[in-house]
């Protein structure tokens, strides 16, 4: 990695850690007196919610990085596993994640 | 009511080992290794652990600025992506601190604050007198960030000496872990756009990709708003 790109690399996590600080800081701020059931923050909430439903399907289905390397196939049904332990044991995280991480790994292995 | 700081310490330690911690450490250990195998550097892993402290708003900093995006749109992407931070401060602050309590510390005591710390606290709180309140939410919330720094290294570290099946799954445990994490929010708003923007950030994807994020979040957002409104009419 260059020097340049260090930077370029460092001050894009300083601005992404204070783009999320401002929420919490404005929370502090205004703690008492803002009505953050407001119209407007709604909003940003739905947007904030639609944006990272895009993201998990964008991760899954259509991957950047080490996971193209694995088939559609693969990808889906365990996350389909996975997501369907979830509702089926009664919401428990562990177990679901635990189970659709696992059958990943041995559709990746032996298939 | 609880009003023992030796109670309450042991309280918040047995809340936040546990569940809490476990979760962090597993779903930390596949942001890690997400970076490693990101190519990006140690230090970029820990900052935005750390920095970030929320694994939505992490993961969208990773994916977007792998996927080439300009820095302005990656810090918006995690801007937008952590805006459920300020109605949870909002909630959380005045259960914490007795009224009209002001101090400084809480604009650093914030920073802790996370899905697990925030539910905890709105959970516990009631049973416990509020001058101690401020003690259960540091012990929890250091214990928890404990974990998930601890993770982000095991997994930055790890991935790299697992066979590739074991790495591909650590990294496939990112978008799954933030599924089940988001399916649990037992809310109509929240589901509905989570439902709208699925199918939009493949189209926008394909279309845009530029800007896939932004955009899936702007229009389905907006379209996901106008839906609940009309549903809330009915």
């Amino acid at each position: 990695m260059t020097e340049s790109s260090t930077i370029a690399l460092a001050l894009l996590t300083c601005g992404a850690i204070a783009g999320t600080y401002i929420w919490r800081g404005i929370g502090v701020m205004f703690a008492a007196r803002i009505k953050s059931d407001g119209p407007v923050f709604q909003w940003v909430t739905f947007v904030s919610y639609a944006m990272l439903g895009g993201l998990i399907a964008r991760m899954v289905i259509l991957p950047i990085g080490p996971l193209m390397e694995t088939p559609l196939l693969f990808r889906a049904l365990a996350f389909v596993i996975g997501v369907g332990v979830f509702f089926v044991a009664g919401k428990r995280v562990l177990p679901a994640v635990f189970i659709g991480v696992a059958s990943f790994i041995l559709l990746v292995s032996y298939f | 009511m609880i009003a023992s700081a030796t109670v309450v310490n042991r309280l918040a330690f047995r809340d936040a080992v546990g569940f809490p911690s476990i979760t962090l450490l597993a779903s930390m250990t596949g942001f890690g290794s997400l970076v490693h195998e990101s190519d990006l550097p140690f230090p970029m892993a820990i900052a935005a652990t750390v920095g970030i402290w929320g694994l939505p708003g992490q993961l969208t900093l990773v994916e977007m600025h792998v996927a080439n995006l300009s820095a302005f749109f990656v810090i918006l992407g995690v801007a937008l992506a952590n805006a459920r931070f300020l109605p949870m401060v909002v909630s959380f602050m005045p259960l914490m601190n007795e009224a009209g309590f002001k101090s400084r510390w809480d604009f650093a005591l914030v920073q802790m604050l996370s899905i697990n710390s925030w539910a905890a606290g709105l959970k516990r709180f009631p049973e416990i007198e509020k001058r101690f309140r401020r003690r259960y939410y540091i012990v929890f919330a250091v214990i928890c960030m404990s974990a998930g720094t601890l993770g982000t290294v095991i997994g930055y570290f790890g991935v790299g000496l697992m066979p590739r099946p074991i790495a591909l799954g650590l990294i496939f445990m990112n978008p799954l872990f933030f599924a089940v994490l988001l399916a649990g929010v037992q809310s109509r708003p929240s589901m509905i756009a989570l439902v709208v923007g699925a199918p939009l950030g493949l189209v926008f994807h394909l279309v845009a990709p530029d800007l896939d994020l932004l955009l899936t979040g702007v229009v389905g957002g907006t379209l996901a708003f106008l839906l609940n409104k009309r549903l809330n009419l009915r």
